[in-house]
């Protein structure tokens, strides 16, 4: 089992003290906490488990409250309580789907989105991990640039949207830079706090028996920091999300931002609920993935 | 590598803390002859980690030079192999991987791996090599940590309450160990311990490591020559005698002097 690390996402001031990693990012609103702990089962023992730490409970306990919603949309919105066009029914929902899919438009769409969301993540978290080892690493490049980050930091997501498009444009480039730079943050602000605070018994350690340098990062503070990494990368890819809708509702033709966009200029409820769910499961599907090879990283480093 | 012969001259120690510049050690020469088992004696915290860290280039002296085999010591000095006081295994790694981390640069993988497992076998842990630090106890982590040093083969080898946390049985077993190590392949030995008979039992000298209560800081207050060849008997009356010296040393009142009783003298005090 790992120490009780949490990495939460919000607004503020980097801190790291060892048993949380909260992470400041330009984005506002939203929150995510993502609870190892809570992610990862005790190994597995002699004696027996409890409930809540068997599969097909956790699986069917976290589906329930979903579920419990559909049927209260389903209740609230067939009832007549709230207006059609206020709330439109889980069916609406559904038709506008295979209207849309029908169109050829939903499956391109969220295709689009994903694309984005992968590459500028990809582009985003690999900086983070580069500049975050610099300045994790080196108390020289900590001086020099962890201020101006700081500073760039602090810019709100929105804020660089006007400026990308002067500059790249309303294409692709525009938008993936926008993903690319809500990815980077997390990545750079948590592995760059987690190796400054590797165990300093342990590197002290390491050189004693000989190592330094590469030897020393590879032997000792990589393997210290992998946990914290793959929960930077799932922050990273939640911010990725975040920021897709961002860049597609300013300037798009495609897109679950477009769609979004388009459909609220447009009056078309059910495709906004729509997008919305597409989003929710869209990150939650990518983020169960990263969840799961945070998990065996866990296992197999911590 | 060859037994290596250590020096400390004038050696001393002083920390900047909040509270001002706080005085460690002062004054510290010994002579450590190649091949020789020194033990330290002292009461926590007179700065017995410290001498041994300095010795290893883990710190450095504010004072004096520490040399081994007449070159100064240089920062994490290859020459020496430390055993810290706290066991300080990589947890994701396991106690074969650990001890592997203490094999000298350049081992061949085959080489490195029959060494490994050697040094597993000797310190009891055949049945755990694979085992993570997590899933190990505290006296396993200190013997895991103990071969790692000794995988290193070192010219001088640093060892800080190596058998701290080991049951009595064990403690017995591995000071055995130590001393079957030393016996096949001579190296420099420093011994940190809390244990007067461990300290009597293992060493050819004993240095006793205190403050006198006026100036700041601890020296030397005594160098106990062990008599006798190991093994040694663990009842012996001479022994006896110098355990009694040093638990005088070290503020403890023995058995007896302290109700009135004189103790006979046996032994002339270093030196002869
Ligand atoms: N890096 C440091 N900064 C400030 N003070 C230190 C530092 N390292 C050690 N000291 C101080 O030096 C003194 C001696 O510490 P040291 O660890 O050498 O004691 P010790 O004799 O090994 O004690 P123990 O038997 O409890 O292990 C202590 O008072 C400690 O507070
Ligand atoms: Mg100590």
């Amino acid at each position: 089992m790992t120490d009780a690390s949490h990495a939460a996402l919000s607004t503020g001031a980097a801190i790291h003290d060892g048993a949380a990693v909260r992470v400041a990012v330009n984005s506002g609103t939203t929150s995510i906490a993502a609870g190892r702990e809570a992610s990862v089962p005790p190994e597995p023992s002699g004696e027996r488990r409890r409930l809540v730490d068997r599969r097909w409970f956790r699986i069917l306990g976290g589906a329930l409250i979903p579920l419990a919603l559909l049927a209260l949309w389903q209740w609230v919105s067939t009832s007549g309580l709230v207006p059609l066009s206020q709330l439109p029914s889980p069916e609406m929902v559904w038709l506008a789907a295979v209207d849309l899919a029908q169109r050829g438009v939903l499956g391109l769409y969220v295709a689009i989105s994903t694309q984005r969301v992968f590459i500028g993540f990809a582009f985003g978290a690999a900086a983070g991990l580069a500049l975050g080892a610099i300045v994790g690493l080196s108390r020289l490049a900590d001086v020099l640039l962890a201020p101006t980050l700081g500073g760039i930091r602090a810019v709100p997501s929105l804020a660089w949207v006007p400026l990308l498009i002067l500059w790249f444009g309303i294409g692709e480039d525009s938008k993936v830079i926008l993903i690319a730079i809500g990815a980077f943050f997390p990545v750079y602000t948590i592995v760059s706090a987690a190796l400054r605070h590797v165990d300093r018994q342990l590197i002290e350690a390491g050189r004693a028996f000989g190592l330094h340098g590469l030897a020393l990062f590879a032997t000792v503070q990589l393997p210290a920091v992998v946990p914290s990494v793959l929960s930077a990368l799932r922050l990273a890819l939640a911010q990725a999300w975040l920021f897709l809708v961002a860049a597609e509702l300013i300037a798009s033709s495609m897109g679950l931002g477009f769609l979004l966009l388009d459909s609220g200029q447009n009056g078309r409820i059910d495709r906004i609920f729509l997008a919305i769910i597409l989003l929710a499961l869209l990150g939650k599907l990518t983020d169960s993935v990263v969840a799961l090879i945070e998990r065996w990283a866990i296992r197999r480093w911590a | 590598m060859t037994a290596a012969s250590v020096s400390f001259r004038a050696v001393g120690r002083a920390f900047d803390t909040n509270a001002g510049r706080r005085q460690v050690l002062r004054d510290v020469d010994l002579e450590v002859a190649a091949g020789e088992i020194v033990a330290i004696l002292g009461p926590s915290g007179c700065g017995k980690s410290t001498l041994l860290r300095i010795a290893g280039g883990l710190d450095h002296a504010s004072a004096g030079v520490v040399s081994v085999d007449g070159t100064a010591v240089v920062p994490f000095d290859p020459r020496s192999a430390v055993g810290f006081q706290e066991p300080r295994l990589l947890p994701w790694r396991t106690v074969a991987g650990n001890v592997a981390l203490g094999l000298p640069r350049g081992t061949s993988k085959t080489a490195g791996r029959d060494k490994v497992a050697r040094l597993i076998e000797l310190v009891g842990l055949a049945d755990f090599a694979g085992h993570r630090p997590r899933e190990i106890s505290g006296g396993m982590a200190q013997r895991t940590s103990l071969a790692r040093a000794l995988a290193r083969n070192p010219g001088v080898l640093l060892l800080d309450e190596p058998f701290g946390a080991l049951d009595a049985l064990t403690r017995l077993k591995m000071q055995d160990l130590l001393l079957d190590v030393h016996a096949a392949a001579p190296t420099t030995v420093l011994l940190v311990t809390h244990d007067v008979d461990e300290a009597l039992q293992l060493a050819d000298r004993v240095v006793l490591l205190g403050s006198d209560g006026e100036a700041p800081g601890a020296d030397i207050r005594q160098i106990v020559v062990v008599p006798g060849s190991r093994p040694r008997d663990r009842g012996s009356a001479e022994l006896a005698e110098l355990r009694g010296r040093l638990l005088d040393g070290l503020g403890i009142d023995r058995h007896g002097a302290a109700r009135g009783i004189e103790a006979t003298t046996t032994i002339p005090h270093y030196p002869y």
